[in-house]
C-alpha cells in the first residue's frame, strides 16, 4: 500500500500572522521586514496583496516600496511566529505522531495510519486545512502524495488555502511540465548545469535516467532523478525524534561598515560569545567553525575551519573565525555583515577527546570561566560581565539584533 | 469590513476541579459588570475581526450570544462593534 504523506505549508507565514493581529490592514499590501535604520531592511514575508505588486521576499524594503508605495512594512515578532508554529504543530499532532517540521512554517505529516479510518487523502487534508484556518486564523496549503518530495511540490502547486493531491496517475501530467528548479535541492548552480544539457523540466529530469544524472552530478544526480520520478522513500521522522539542532550561528549586519581587521575582531568576538553561550546552553561543543562575510557590494563568501579539539568557548570560536578572515579576506572593500557558525556539533555528555599536543587543562579552565560568566549573566542580567574590549567598541551595539539561526537537521541530515 | 475593536476585559472566572476555566462575569468598557449566564461552547478559534487567537468561549449574556477569548491563557478579550 502507498503511504499517505501530507506537506503543510503556512502561506506567507509572518505576513499572515501580522495581518491577523492587524485587522484594520485587511486587503492592504502588508509585508514584514527588518529595521531599515539598522540596515536590516529586507522583506521577510509579504501578503497576497503585496504579491500582486510584485513585492518579493529578500528584496530591500526601499525596492519594494518603489513597486508599491503604499506598502505597509511591519517589524518582525519572532516569538509570536514561534507560538503560531507550535499551535499548528499541536493541531497536526491530533492526527499523527509522525510530524517532521521543515523550518517554522512547513511540516510533513505521515497519515498512512489514518487511511483505514478516513480513506481519502483529500478529505483529511481539507479537514486539517480548515482546522488551522478556524483555530489560528491563517491559511495553509497542503500537498498530498505518496512521497515527501511530491507532497512538498503539491503544497507549492496551488496557494493559498488549497489542497493538491498527487497520485501515481496524475503526477506526470501535473509535475513533469514544472521547471526543474521547483524540485527540492535543485538550486541555481544545478539548474544551470542541467540547462546546459537541455534539461529544463522535472519531466526531462526524470527521463534523463539515473546513470546519466549520476555521471553529471554525482551522488546527487541519483537523488534528483529519484525525486523527479516519485521514487523518494525517505520516511517522515517521528515527532521529536530528530535532534533539532545541526548547527548554531549568528550573523550581524553592523550599523556602519567594518573597515579594519581590528574592528572585525570585535564583531567576531561578540558573535562568538553569543554562539558559544548557545552551544553551552544546548550542551554542545563544535568541531568546525564557519565564517561568512558580506562586503559593501553585497557579495558573499563563506569558509570553514576544523578545530583541533571540539570547543564551546567564545575565545576559541572567535580566534578560529579571525584566522579564517585573515587567511581569506583582504580589506579591499569594507565589510557590511559578518557571521559565525558552529557546526559539526558533538554532545558534551560524550566527554572530550583531548589533543595530544594541546593543553587540555587550559581549555577546561576557559570553559569553566565562561560557564561562570554565563551563571553571573543569568543571575544579574545580560551584560553583567562583559569583555573590556567590547565595552568601548562602538561598532557592536547592544541594540543590534542578532540573527539567531538554529538550523534543523536537513533532509539527509541523518 | 465593519470595524471591530479588540477590547480586553477584566473577568471573574471559576477554576473547577477538572482544570477547566469558566468565566462568571466580566467588566465591560462602560465599567458595568455583566454576568455570564451560560457557557455554550469552548473551542480554539481565531478572531479575524478583532485580531487574535485563543480559547473561544461562546457565552450567553443577558439573553444574547457572544464570544469571549482567553488569550495566551491569561488575558481575556472580546469583540466590540
Amino acid at each position: 500500500m502507498d503511504r499517505m504523506i501530507l506537506h503543510c505549508d503556512m502561506n506567507s507565514f509572518y505576513a499572515n500572522v501580522e495581518c491577523l493581529y492587524h485587522p484594520e490592514l485587511h486587503e492592504k499590501p502588508v509585508a514584514v521586514g527588518g529595521d531599515e535604520a539598522q540596515r536590516h531592511g529586507i522583506i521577510l514575508a509579504k501578503n497576497q496583496e503585496a504579491k500582486k505588486y510584485g513585492v518579493k521576499t529578500a528584496e530591500a524594503v526601499w525596492q519594494a516600496k518603489q513597486k508599491c508605495p503604499e506598502l505597509i512594512v511591519l517589524p518582525a515578532r519572532y516569538d509570536l511566529y514561534m507560538q503560531f508554529s507550535q499551535l499548528a504543530h499541536k493541531i497536526y499532532a491530533r492526527y499523527t505522531d509522525r510530524i517532521e517540521p521543515f523550518g517554522l512554517d512547513e511540516s510533513w505529516l505521515d497519515l498512512t495510519g489514518c487511511v483505514g479510518l478516513t480513506g481519502d487523502g483529500h478529505a483529511m487534508a481539507d479537514e486539517l486545512r480548515e482546522a488551522v484556518k478556524r483555530e489560528l486564523g491563517v491559511t495553509v496549503s497542503v500537498g498530498v502524495s505518496w512521497n515527501k518530495v511530491f507532497a512538498k511540490l503539491g503544497s507549492d502547486y496551488k496557494k493559498p488555502d488549497a489542497v493538491t493531491v498527487i497520485t501515481r496517475e496524475n503526477y506526470r501530467e501535473k509535475f513533469w511540465p514544472l521547471p526543474a528548479s521547483d524540485l527540492l535541492y535543485v538550486g541555481p548552480a544545478t539548474t544551470r548545469k542541467l540547462a546546459a544539457y537541455g534539461i529544463h523540466t522535472i519531466g526531462q529530469l526524470a527521463q534523463a535516467g539515473e546513470p546519466f544524472l549520476s555521471g553529471l552530478l554525482g551522488k546527487w544526480g541519483g537523488y534528483l532523478w529519484a525525486f523527479a520520478d516519485g521514487r523518494d522513500i525517505s520516511p517522515v521522522l517521528a515527532d521529536g525524534s530528530q535532534s533539532p539542532i545541526k548547527s548554531i550561528g549568528n550573523s550581524m549586519t553592523t550599523w556602519r561598515d567594518v573597515d579594519s581587521a581590528d574592528e572585525a575582531w570585535l564583531v567576531l568576538l561578540s558573535l562568538a560569545e553569543s554562539v558559544a553561550r548557545r552551544l553551552r546552553e544546548n550542551g554542545f561543543r563544535c568541531r568546525t567553525v564557519e565564517l561568512s562575510v558580506r562586503d559593501n557590494r553585497l557579495s558573499w563568501c563563506g569558509c570553514q575551519k576544523k578545530l583541533k579539539t571540539p570547543a564551546c568557548t567564545a575565545g576559541e570560536l572567535a580566534a578560529a573565525a579571525m584566522a579564517l578572515l585573515r587567511e581569506k579576506y583582504v580589506f579591499e572593500r569594507p565589510l557590511r555583515a559578518l557571521g559565525v557558525r558552529a557546526c559539526d556539533l558533538v554532545g558534551m555528555e560524550n566527554g572530550l577527546q583531548v589533543s595530544f599536543f594541546g593543553d587540555a587543562r587550559r581549555q577546561e579552565k576557559r570553559e569553566r570561566l565562561e560557564n561562570c560568566v554565563d551563571a553571573l549573566c543569568g543571575r544579574f542580567g545580560r551584560g553583567a560581565v562583559t569583555r573590556m574590549s567590547l565595552l568601548r567598541a562602538d561598532i557592536v551595539q547592544e541594540s543590534d539584533p542578532l540573527t539567531h539561526d538554529v538550523h534543523p537537521i536537513g533532509y539527509f541530515g541523518r | 469590513m465593519i470595524s471591530v475593536r479588540k477590547v480586553y476585559v477584566s473577568v471573574d472566572a471559576c477554576f473547577d476541579t477538572e482544570g477547566q476555566v469558566l468565566p462568571r462575569s466580566f467588566v465591560w468598557e462602560d465599567a458595568r459588570r455583566y454576568e455570564v449566564d451560560r457557557v455554550l461552547q469552548i473551542c480554539r478559534a481565531a478572531s479575524l475581526k478583532a485580531g487574535g487567537v485563543g480559547l473561544r468561549y461562546t457565552v450567553r449574556v443577558r439573553g444574547k450570544q457572544t464570544h469571549m477569548w482567553l488569550e495566551d491563557g491569561n488575558r481575556w478579550f472580546m469583540e466590540a462593534k
